[in-house]
């Protein structure tokens, strides 16, 4: 039997590359890739703790980037923030694939790594697409958008562009209640921030008209919807059940 | 502002509006260069779904229901008794802004009755979009009716501030409209399509030798039409639509399964119920033709005047012309797969890539995402496995309507075990 090498990395898609850098440069066979807060003790196993170095990360990213095109980067990325058990694994074997062949601008869907990392990059992408449409900005007293939102995978990297072009003349911030991290945008800038208690703080400082604007909202909402044509389960399927905590027109005002 | 009252004229306005069924916010790409306020990728955002499952991408309203016009097959229309109410420009104007940024909608969709007279209310449709374009710095999208009758220079300005521009032909026959709209004239349809058709391959031409040519209607113009409500047939539809597309280059053109909201002895009653399956049908064709490389005679013709309800028109014209199949995914071209019932564009992209690697056999076709209860019987594969032919088409098609699990099957299970 061989031993499997059980790769511990913090978490950051630097430290992914830096385990895909081990692999390499130990020359390991079976490797594991897994999320320090994943840790379980195997027996037959051996366990390396990788440390982020920012220059291994690099070069592994510029190895990759030679062989592919920026579709495929952005495929890769996109499947690693899915945080799915066990993505790291898939990825790694499909760089590996990716390493040991000669470039070529096809894609190969009949391999089924590519093909997974194709599946979830585009889950990934939908999630991005939602959130993009799902966050409901509430003003606050001293002139702040602010969002909560749940995503499920951690898509907040992917919208800051969006956000930071279409809302240039306002301070925004979006918030990851479920990772604990949030998007701030001071007019200049956006920058990842991190606020103890963030359901706590946000409640009860919103501005005078705020309220009004989100029962005019509400009020339009329920004025276009086409009683004849009811269609719950389409409606369901568009707008699933678990984004309506954060939808101002799905909450009963 | 009142809030009250400002809530009560949207929810006239906004029931008003919503029987047109245009949301897109996309192809009018436009940035935010000046650190203003909004953008637009190309990429349509929905930002919300209502309970019959249609997307709230736009605020949709008009500017108010008054009109002077009697069209038969409309809520606001001048003998109807309902509420009326208008917004002035100002209101109109900071809903939207406000609206977009809390990041509820794309844009704005104005629409309006007619007071007065045609260049009357277009003039106010241009004052709400030249306002928010210039004093609000407002990038975002905007979609203006245009009034049939309105003026030339009316149109002109209409399309500098908006991305897309649309009238509604409403009525796919000449002698549907007469019945229903007898003040409307065609003409005035055509008028404004072909005025704005015009000014966007004059600008589109002015640019490419002086680049600050503002952009003129971005996003182009679309229409739209009501099914179900003059027993026209599909292929009557389709072939406007067709029509449509050639003659005004078109983006869109919308169709929407008549709603009966008024009793009318020119119209369907009451209670009847919306097309929604046809227009689903109808919305397949048209994907097929712009799409699938399909011309709409293939799809609709004189022998085959209506669409399958029971299956796509993909499939019923596959087994319409079973000759041409099965073909080799291994080999034939893109054309031809996109042909093949069951597999859309995205797997004919797979298929294509994939195949440069290896000859493909059914377990990936699967993992491609093919839908193969249809396309098995219209392809061979890598594999000795495949279909022969051995039933008719009318049994095929029985067959596969059986293993098939369509959300609208309880409307045929009927109509099913006649023929089996």
């Amino acid at each position: 039997m061989n031993p499997q090498t059980v790769l511990l990395y913090d978490g950051s898609f630097d430290g992914f590359l830096c385990c895909v850098f081990m692999v390499y440069d130990l020359k390991i066979s079976y490797p594991n890739i897994k999320k320090e807060s994943q840790k379980d003790n195997q027996l037959f196993s051996t366990t390396e703790l990788v440390i982020t170095e920012k220059h291994k990360a690099q070069r592994v990213w510029k190895g990759f980037k030679l062989k592919t095109s920026s579709n495929q980067q952005r495929e890769l990325f996109k499947a690693f923030l899915s945080e799915i058990k066990g993505v790291e694994n898939t990825l790694l074997s499909y760089m590996q694939t990716i390493f040991t062949k000669e470039t070529n601008r096809n894609i190969d869907f009949s391999n089924k790594d590519i093909l997974k990392i194709s599946q979830v990059g585009r889950m990934v992408g939908r999630e991005k697409h939602r959130m993009e449409a799902f966050v409901r900005f509430q003003l606050t007293t001293d002139n702040l958008y602010v969002a909560t939102v749940e995503p499920d995978f951690n898509v907040l990297p992917l919208i800051i562009s969006h956000f930071k072009d279409r809302y240039a003349d306002q301070k925004w911030l979006i918030y990851d209640v479920k990772r604990n991290y949030g998007i701030y945008y001071d007019l200049k800038t956006v920058e990842v921030i991190v606020i103890e208690n963030f359901t706590k703080v946000s409640s009860g400082i919103y501005a005078e008209n705020e309220k009004d604007f989100q029962k005019l909202w509400s009020a339009y909402y329920h004025n276009v919807n086409i009683k004849s044509r009811k269609n719950i389960k389409l409606h369901k399927q568009h707008l699933p059940k678990r984004y309506w905590k954060y939808l101002i027109e799905k909450i009963q005002l | 502002m009142s809030f009250d009252r400002i809530r009560e004229k949207l929810s006239i306005l906004a029931d008003a509006a919503k029987y047109d069924v245009s949301c897109a916010s996309s192809g009018g790409k436009r940035s935010n260069p000046n650190k203003g306020l909004g953008n637009n990728t190309g990429m349509g955002i929905c930002h919300s779904y209502t309970e019959d499952g249609r997307c709230v991408s736009l605020l949709k309203i008009l500017l108010t229901n008054h009109c002077i016009y009697d069209c038969a097959y409309c809520v606001t229309r001048k003998s109807n008794d309902i509420k009326r109410a208008a917004f002035k420009i100002q209101e109109v104007v900071d809903l939207t802004i406000n609206f977009y940024r809390r990041n509820y909608i794309e844009g704005l969709f104005l629409s309006s009755g007619i007071f007065k007279n045609a260049d009357f209310t277009m003039e106010r449709l241009v004052a709400v979009a030249k306002k928010l374009r210039l004093e609000e710095n407002f990038n975002g999208y905007i979609h203006l009716k245009s009034i049939p009758g309105a003026s030339d220079e009316l149109m002109r300005q209409a399309g500098l501030y908006a991305d897309r521009l649309s009238v509604n032909i409403e009525i796919p026959t000449v002698s549907g409209l007469k019945l229903l709209a007898p003040d409307k004239k065609h003409e005035d349809f055509i008028k404004p399509m072909e005025k704005v058709k015009n000014e966007i391959i004059r600008y589109t031409s002015e640019k490419k030798i002086i680049k600050s040519t503002p952009r003129y209607a971005p996003a182009g113009q679309s229409t739209q039409m009501i099914i179900g409500a003059t027993g026209e047939s599909d292929r009557d539809i389709m072939y406007s639509a067709t029509y449509y597309y050639k003659k005004f280059n078109m983006r869109r053109v919308y169709y929407s399964g008549y709603v009966p909201v008024l009793s009318d002895n020119r119209l369907p009653s009451l209670g009847t119920e919306v097309p929604m399956l046809r227009e689903n049908r109808l919305y397949q064709t048209d994907w097929l033709l712009r799409f699938y490389g399909f011309s709409v005679n293939e799809i609709l013709n004189d022998s085959h005047k209506n669409l399958d309800l029971d299956i796509d028109p993909k499939l019923s014209w596959a087994l319409r012309n079973p000759h041409l199949f099965p073909i080799d995914i291994n080999k034939a071209d893109k054309r031809t797969i996109a042909r093949v019932p069951g597999i859309g564009m995205q797997s004919v992209y797979k298929i294509l890539n994939a195949r440069k690697f290896r000859n493909l056999d059914w377990t990936h076709l699967k993992a491609i995402g093919i839908s193969l209860n249809r396309a098995q019987y219209f392809i061979t594969c890598n594999s000795k496995d495949f279909y022969k032919k051995d039933i008719s088409p009318i049994h095929l098609k029985n067959k596969i309507l059986k293993t098939s699990n369509s959300k609208y099957k309880k409307y045929f299970s009927n109509q099913l075990s006649l023929f089996s």
